[in-house]
């Protein structure tokens, strides 16, 4: 096992060379110039002050050279400084990342609370009233847009609040970490959670169910029951575990993904996260923080996946990477 | 004393017209203590304010900072100035091209050095005549200055070129923040990343994307102020967002301006828990075609596009879903120096008769040999009301048979393309803080960094200085219709669309601020309480 993890991390380090030099050059094939973007608001633009700022971000040297510094920053892992900002990119990533990471680990959790119980279930009683509700529940969470559904709870919060307290309540539009104020924290993320997890949950509540359905259908789940296994025990220890390997593909790849992928949600809740972050300096042509930014969630998608492969071998034992 | 009638008369009729809904603002002993928190839309892409033109800039970054003279803060609206670090506002000496300014003694920046006239004198310096690479986005309205001095430690002189009316208000203009010297010695872009005033409030942290903190300053050279402990400036991109967070008390409030369905939806959740305040705005949406492309070099092209335009049933209209309401010329309407009705209606796409203008619109186009013309009108992504405006436009202009596009883009690429000359006809802004005309209508020159027309007029520039010069009132008068009609009439090198209606309903428990005819006036919050 420990080689098969050693081998996939070796083969972590192609992939992000990859996604570095892609990039790195998709960056610079979109028109425009940082320094035009920054000081054109103020009306009119002096040559020389073009030529300071393009000075100072580096965007005057050649290409070769900018993308040497930009690899041996890869390397050390210091991606330099915000061309927009200023400001370290570590400080300005860090500041996201723990918010995105919380959302993306509360709306995980959220699914598979919702998701495993509701998609067994269904299987289990496959054309029932049961069965019926799931699946249009399912499916509304798969056609109704997490932001929209996030807008919904913010007036279902503002309407519900005022008629029980007299006023009207919003949940906070500031970001505080969870060890600072975990009430202040949970009231701001909740909502957010809830309103991404529904729409996650609805994907894999569909998958749970659909695989459910074939392993209940297996000869050892026929065995089992002709041998007078608890029908409960079936369906848990039989069945669920097997039915769960896509599950947990479907699971990581939509972790990973609201990790930067979360862009409308988290302008309806005001959240200062990856995805916004990531839209606002690709219109600022922010190229070392787009650079960052890529490589950040390629390495988050890449782990995920490694975790998935490694929850593989635990789930069915008949994984076995190290043969 | 002239200057001020100028300004009396349209900060009284701004007055009279504003309406004060929710709670009554009866004189309350302000109570000290809180933490205001208010939505911003937008966030600063630096926080120098000599360099940026944006409120996304003033609005949390303001009350850090002193500046040389103020709007004043107790009753923006008056006409009159008030010093902030001088002593006594001068008069003016050497037949009005010297002014001399005593400094206070008693100001200390938020790093405990004492804040003299040499920087006083740095920061003009800087706004004025900056240093090569140095941006400085107010230094044309200073071309009546020849030089800047601070003999002493107290003192700093004027000296002007010639006697001009746009002298005061410029200086008084909420941009010119009052730097450290010896910060500026050793770095000219040190404030594009930092902040370090002598203001009301003491900067304490800021969080790229989120929120820009600040706390008392506990030596406040205005004695008892600022009341408030505290505030939290929270950047919320989207209108529902920002709307909600008041409604919901997460905000108490947001400084820009509402449209009206915004303004009745809080009205309507929180009765007297809310307050709004309403004045016309000293702020304009422009079109302009790009004079160097055909067929827009043609002025009969150009003048077409702004007959097509019914400005005055576009009022009664877009009033009811944008922040815009008033039909004006180049001058903020209700100035002595704006056009009255019957003057605007002698002008292209003012005529009352709007049948008769779009006819000749089309007999222009005709005439120019222009048959069925398709443009792309270049656009801002904002919504109001840049989008809605917009989109008005293009219906306007179908009416005599132009089709027109619509490219929204961010602010970025927007002011990029434009800078570039990269578009056909593009929809611009004029936004100014203290109602000046003279300094005002500078952004029709053709010298003017933010002209994006690309035109020459020397006509222009003799009449634009000719008024500069002239301290009798019925003069500028005069030559400021010749001025207007030139800019929006016989040439079309800008089309006034509608002037913007300023609505900002905030929480009734805030307490000491005032609606100004600028979202850029009055935001040191020095004067804000919390009734709580």
């Amino acid at each position: 096992m420990l080689r098969y993890i050693l081998n996939r991390v070796l083969l972590m380090i192609p992939t992000l060379l990859g996604a570095a030099v892609l990039v790195f050059v998709l960056m610079r094939l979109i028109p425009g110039d940082i320094c035009v973007l920054r000081l054109a608001s103020g009306g009119g633009m002096d040559q020389q002050v073009l030529a300071n700022c393009r000075q100072e971000i580096g965007t005057d040297q050649p290409m070769l050279v900018q993308f040497l510094q930009f690899m041996k920053g890869l390397l050390t892992l210091d991606f330099g400084k915000s061309m927009w900002t200023g400001r370290p990119i570590i400080d300005e990533i860090g500041l996201r990342f723990q918010l995105s990471l919380q959302v993306a680990i509360m709306a995980t959790i959220t699914a598979i609370l919702i998701a495993i119980p509701l998609g067994t279930i269904s299987a289990v009683k496959q054309n029932t009233w049961i069965d019926y509700v799931v699946r249009g529940f399912s499916i509304a969470g798969v056609a109704m847009p997490s932001f929209w559904l996030g807008i919904l709870i913010i007036l279902g919060i503002l309407i519900t609040s005022k008629a029980l307290f007299g006023s009207p309540w919003m949940p906070p539009i500031r970001y505080v970490p969870l060890w600072v104020d975990p009430f202040y924290n949970l009231s701001m993320l909740i909502w957010p959670a809830l309103a991404t997890g529904y729409r996650y949950s609805a994907v894999a509540t569909r998958m749970t169910r659909s695989a459910m359905l074939e392993v209940l259908r297996e000869d050892y789940v026929r065995t089992a029951r002709a041998k007078g296994v608890y029908h409960k025990l079936i369906v848990r220890r039989h069945a669920l575990r097997n039915a769960l390997l896509p599950v947990v593909t479907i699971l990581g790849i939509e972790f990973a993904f609201l990790m930067g992928g979360l862009v409308v949600t988290e302008q309806v809740f005001n959240l200062n996260g990856l995805g916004k972050l990531f839209v606002e300096s690709v219109s600022n042509q922010d190229y070392n923080m787009t650079q960052a930014l890529v490589m950040l969630v390629v390495a988050i998608f890449a782990l995920t996946n490694l975790f998935i492969d490694i929850l593989y071998g635990w789930l069915d034992p008949r994984i076995r990477y190290n043969r | 004393m002239k200057l001020r009638w100028k300004l009396a008369l349209p900060m009284l009729a701004g007055l009279l017209a504003m309406p004060m809904w929710g709670a009554p603002s009866q004189a309350q002993a302000p109570k000290k203590g809180g933490i205001l928190k208010y939505v911003v839309p937008d966030e600063p892409p630096s926080f120098d304010g000599h360099r940026e033109t944006t409120f996304a800039l003033i609005h949390p970054i303001a009350p850090f900072y002193s500046t040389l003279i103020r709007a004043n803060p107790e009753d923006p609206n008056s006409p009159d100035y008030v010093c902030d670090v001088c002593t006594a506002m001068p008069k003016p000496a050497d037949g009005g091209t010297s002014y001399t300014f005593k400094i206070r003694k008693d100001i200390k920046f938020h790093d405990g050095s004492p804040l003299t006239a040499k920087d006083v004198h740095a920061s003009f310096q800087k706004i004025i005549f900056p240093a090569q690479g140095v941006s400085s986005a107010r230094k044309a309205q200073f071309s009546m200055v020849e030089s800047v001095t601070a003999p002493d430690d107290e003192t700093v002189v004027f000296k002007l070129k010639y006697p001009s009316g746009a002298f005061i208000p410029a200086l008084a203009t909420p941009y010119n923040f009052i730097y450290s010297k010896a910060v500026l010695d050793k770095d000219q872009h040190w404030y594009e990343k930092n902040v370090m005033g002598s203001g009301p409030f003491v900067f304490e942290s800021r969080e790229a994307g989120a929120v820009v903190k600040g706390k008392r300053n506990p030596d406040y050279y205005h004695a008892g102020k600022p009341y408030l402990d505290g505030f939290e400036a929270i950047f919320a991109k989207t209108q529902t967002l920002r709307v909600q967070a008041i409604r919901g008390d997460q905000a108490a409030i947001e400084f820009r301006g509402f449209p009206p369905k915004a303004r009745d939806d809080l009205v309507a959740a929180l009765g007297k828990d809310i307050t709004v305040q309403e004045m016309d705005w000293n702020c304009v949406l422009l079109v302009t075609p790009n004079s160097k492309k055909k067929p827009f070099d043609d002025k009969r092209v150009r003048r077409a596009l702004t007959l097509a335009v019914d400005r005055w049933g576009g009022s009664k209209d877009l009033s009811k879903i944008a922040i815009v309401k008033a039909v004006g010329g180049v001058v903020f309407p209700g100035h002595a120096l704006a056009a009255k009705k019957e003057e605007l209606e002698k002008l292209a796409g003012y005529w009352p008769d709007i049948n008769k203008s779009r006819e000749e619109a089309k007999r222009l186009l005709k005439e120019a040999g222009v048959n069925d013309l398709k443009f792309t009108l270049a656009n801002r992504g904002v919504d109001q009301p840049y989008t809605i405006v917009g989109t008005w436009l293009i219906d306007q202009w179908k009416q005599v048979g132009i089709t027109v596009e619509q490219k929204v883009e961010a602010t970025g690429p927007f002011y990029a393309s434009l800078n570039a000359g990269n578009f056909d006809v593009t929809m611009d802004f004029n936004c100014q803080s203290i109602v000046n005309p003279l300094a005002d209508t500078s952004k029709f020159l053709p010298t003017a960094g933010d002209q994006y027309g690309k035109f020459e007029d020397a006509e222009l520039l003799k009449l634009y200085d000719a008024m500069n010069r002239t301290a009798d009132e019925a003069e500028q008068r005069k030559i400021m219709r010749a001025y207007e009609k030139r800019v929006v009439d016989d040439e079309a090198y800008n089309h006034i669309t509608l002037w913007w209606y300023r609505i900002i309903p905030h929480r009734s428990y805030m307490k000491g601020w005032k609606i100004t005819p600028s979202h850029y006036l009055n935001q040191d919050l020095s004067v804000v309480w919390l009734d709580k």
